[in-house]
């Protein structure tokens, strides 16, 4: 922590750019460094879809051959999930987690590094199959005993799934020591920030879930490479195993991939709403038991070996949906009443609720055992799990990008691109995996290449296609929009969207130190209360003061403690604006545009659309 | 390089006197705290292995499978399970000796740990040696070999590392690095050791003694 008085110094020497990039260890560049990675691999990945899609665009062999076909799509998922949304949240968590606890960077700066150094050689060792005689081919699920065949590409396929999970491992130690000990003082776990809160969660996680991974991982390479019999039944082994093992890891995995999602959406919308997060408490309470339960469910793959105890598992997908609708119902009341500004990031983390609410839905079809089993591998599945990680991990990885960027650059991406960015995807992702439900339950299989002619699967097959090179394209204006930002003024100031946490109190990119100075935190918002009078000069006898609250015996401090008179206080003087809900949080939540005495004295380009 | 910001101009305010100093020097100490969190990763990575361990135990007729009636508790693993918990007896010893600030102490109860490291993982190989030769029991002879090997294996991996990491807290105890107030790689080292052992004496109970 006493970075904060050495940095200034640290400017002082002169090293090259690249030198500077490949071996810094503070914590804003080794996040840029992340999400400039995993965006490549985002389009990697993409391209890869795009084969795919154009492949079952219209049924027979296009241009394909089923190999090939079974690399492209192992490839595709291994590399969406473990070298795009994976990184792209821990870079994100990495730029950001630090400055929003006041921190100078993380616990373990040069073990995170260290993380993402892993990153670009796990992805080298994925693709490298390609050069060694073919990638890896059994599916991202690499279940044995398709996987136990021979190839290098398995091998190398495990060999990285190693080396990214130790990164992802090392990572989630990092933040959780840099969440336990590097919180400045009076910020209490119960006034962290919700992106916090889920990278916390997040790193449970990754902690608890990993090493399994990378235990059946080994596993699988001692039955390839060594004789081993752990998944060959003809040496006493046992195939099902490998799916125990797998789902153990990969059940609390997709929490992992969509809780920071969670955490951007829980960011976004009080900012963009004009209102204080409704149900603070609930939202931690569901992220921890989300958290929790993710650990209990992961048989709800594996209804159909008839190896596993239905009731029970079937119980627990049924109750993991409980603190996810709770979440969603909060962010409904969120934004309940409030002064929406449809800026991007908003658009983005309301098409997050929307689409988010189908896959969750398609996921509660699929704890019906029943139903489950009429299902099971068929592109019903894809469209739930692609409805969870576009439409949930990628609306919300974007709703961060837009919401942050100004952060990282100083530059406030174009409105009109952002927009016409959202529309594509939004469309775009409907348009391909809607009509994967009706093919699924026509019975269409997943990982297949061809399917005959007269099965009726053609039409939908085509929209989905349709639909995917949208999504495709919608990359073309967010590219371009960053593009003509990066090289355009950086002139978006500290706190461009009016926002509430420590994040937006220090410079715009942050100094190397993070912070000169820090707001006092007496509540979840801190730079509210700051930007607001609620902590100016109070009588310390007030319960705000001792630090007692976050909002609810705030309402009954007396105005005059609280800086300004209150408009939600008075019998006449409520705005269709200022709702009764608001002031049950906290009764200075009035929108920032109905004081005008405050909006006038501050040049404040919140409004993006508004700028020339 | 100084940075001004027209959102925060107050200077730090302090809101209550036992905050002044921040979490960080409050509780347990960072890089304690992260090797706390590394062994739980590596407490999952045991509980895969262990899995698998059970699951085929379940599912076979007979355990251990027939003709495997050489994997018992004779000499050589029952010194060798002697030994690491010694090991773990004497690296105890060390944190206690530096916690008290004697560094002469604190280096020989560290060499000792590392001689008896070296010795447990010495058996092992010998071990091996034995169990490959006179009986051709290999990680190929069918689903215990298998087992046997992969759990023992990361196991002797572990006390490997275990054995470099003593080894670098003994270079640095003999430079005089450590003293009463600042020895917690002293402590950390400690306790991934303490938990190879525990991870040992599972391992001890569950292949030689439960059968």
């Amino acid at each position: 922590m006493a970075t904060t008085t050495l940095a200034p110094r640290a400017g002082t020497y002169r090293r090259s750019m690249v030198y500077e990039w490949l071996t810094t260890t503070d914590h804003k560049k080794i996040g840029a460094l992340y999400i400039a990675t995993s965006f490549l691999f985002f389009l990697l990945g993409g391209v890869y879809a795009l084969f795919i899609r154009a492949e079952l665009a219209v049924p027979g062999l296009q241009f394909l051959d089923p190999e090939t076909y079974n690399q492209l799509f192992t490839i595709h998922g291994t590399t969406m999930i473990f070298l795009f949304v994976m990184p792209m949240t821990t870079g994100l968590a990495n730029y950001i987690v630090p400055l929003q606890i006041g921190a100078a960077d993380m616990a373990f700066p040069r073990i995170n590094a260290l993380s993402y150094w892993m990153i670009p050689l796990g992805g080298l060792l994925l693709f490298s199959g390609y050069a060694l005689g073919g990638a890896a081919n059994a599916g991202w699920t690499g279940y044995a005993p398709l996987s136990a065949r021979e190839g290098i590409g398995i091998d190398l396929w495990i060999a990285s799934l190693v080396l990214l999970g130790t990164s992802s491992i090392l990572g989630a130690i990092n933040f959780l020591a840099t969440i336990f000990k590097m919180r400045a003082p009076g910020l209490t776990l119960m006034r962290m920030p919700l992106f916090v809160w889920n990278t916390l969660v997040t790193s449970v996680l990754l902690l608890f879930a990993v090493p399994v991974l990378t235990a059946g991982l080994m596993m699988l390479f001692i039955d390839r490479n060594y004789g081993g019999g752990f998944f060959d039944p003809a040496l006493g082994g046992n195939p099902i195993l490998w799916q125990h093992i797998f789902w153990f890891f990969g059940h609390p995995e997709v929490y992992i991939l969509i809780l920071p999602a969670f955490g951007v959406v829980s960011e976004v919308l009080p900012v963009f709403s004009r209102k204080p997060l409704f149900g603070y408490k609930a939202f931690v309470f569901a992220t921890a038991s989300i958290g929790a339960l993710g650990f209990s469910v992961w048989a709800h793959h594996m209804f159909t070996t008839g190896a596993v105890y239905l009731p029970f598992f079937s119980f627990f997908t049924f109750l993991i949906a409980v603190p996810t609708g709770i979440k969603i119902f909060n962010w409904l009341a969120t934004m309940w009443g409030g002064k929406l500004r449809l800026s991007t990031p908003m658009l983005f983390a309301m098409g997050f609720i929307a689409l988010f609410l189908i896959g969750g839905l398609d996921g509660a079809f699929l704890a019906v055992v029943p139903f489950d089993f009429h299902v099971q591998d068929t592109y019903w599945v894809v469209s739930h799990l692609h409805y969870v990680l576009v439409a949930g991990s990628v609306f919300g990885i974007f709703a961060a990008l837009y919401y942050w960027f100004p952060k990282m650059t100083g530059g406030l991406l174009d409105e009109r691109l952002g927009k016409i960015h959202w529309v594509l995807l939004f469309i775009g992702t409907n348009l391909a995996f809607f009509p994967q439900h009706l093919l699924g339950l026509d019975g269409m299989i997943r990982r297949i290449i061809d399917y005959a002619p007269n099965a009726g699967w053609m039409e939908l097959n085509l929209l989905s296609t349709i639909g995917a090179f949208m999504i495709g394209v919608s990359t073309l204006p967010f590219m371009w929009n960053v593009f003509i930002t990066l090289r355009g003024p950086r002139d978006a100031g500290d706190d461009p969207w009016d926002a509430n946490t420590l994040e937006w109190a220090t410079t715009s990119p942050p100094p190397p130190y993070n912070f000169e100075a820090l707001p006092p935190i007496r509540s979840e918002r801190p730079l509210f209360d700051l930007k607001h009078g609620a902590v100016e000069d109070r009588a310390a006898s007030t319960p705000a003061a001792r630090g007692e609250t976050h909002g609810e015996t705030r309402a009954d401090a007396p105005e005059e403690v609280l800086g300004e008179p209150i408009e939600g206080h008075d019998d006449d003087g409520g705005t269709p604006g200022a709702t009764p809900q608001v002031s049950e949080h906290a009764p200075d939540a009035t929108p920032r545009d109905e004081r005008p005495e405050r909006s006038e004295a501050r040049d404040d380009p919140r409004r993006p659309e508004d700028r020339p | 390089m100084t940075a001004h910001t027209d959102v925060v101009r107050v200077p730090h305010q302090q809101e209550d006197p036992h905050e002044a100093t921040g979490h960080a020097e409050q509780g347990m100490n960072t890089a304690l705290l992260g090797m706390l969190l590394f062994i739980g990763s590596e407490v999952m990575f045991f509980a895969g292995l262990f899995a698998a361990y059970f699951n085929a135990r379940a599912a076979a007729p007979e355990w251990p499978p027939q003709g495997i009636d050489f994997i018992v508790p004779s000499l050589i693993p029952v010194v060798a399970t002697l030994i690491l918990i010694l090991s773990s007896a004497t690296m105890q010893w060390a944190v206690w000796r530096i916690r008290k600030g004697d560094r002469t102490g604190m280096n020989r109860a560290i060499a000792i740990t590392l001689l008896l490291g070296v010795v447990f993982l010495g058996m092992q190989a010998y071990d091996y040696y034995e169990l490959l030769t006179h009986h051709g029991f290999g990680i190929n002879s069918g689903i215990y070999g298998t087992l046997f090997y992969t759990l023992t294996g990361f196991h002797g991996a572990h006390v490997f590392g275990g054995v470099v990491g003593i080894s670098i807290i003994l270079l640095r105890g003999v430079a005089g690095q450590f003293s009463a107030r600042h020895h917690i790689a002293v402590e950390a080292v400690s306790a991934y050791w303490h938990f190879v052992d525990v991870v040992w004496i599972a391992l001890f109970v569950t292949l030689y003694l439960l059968h």
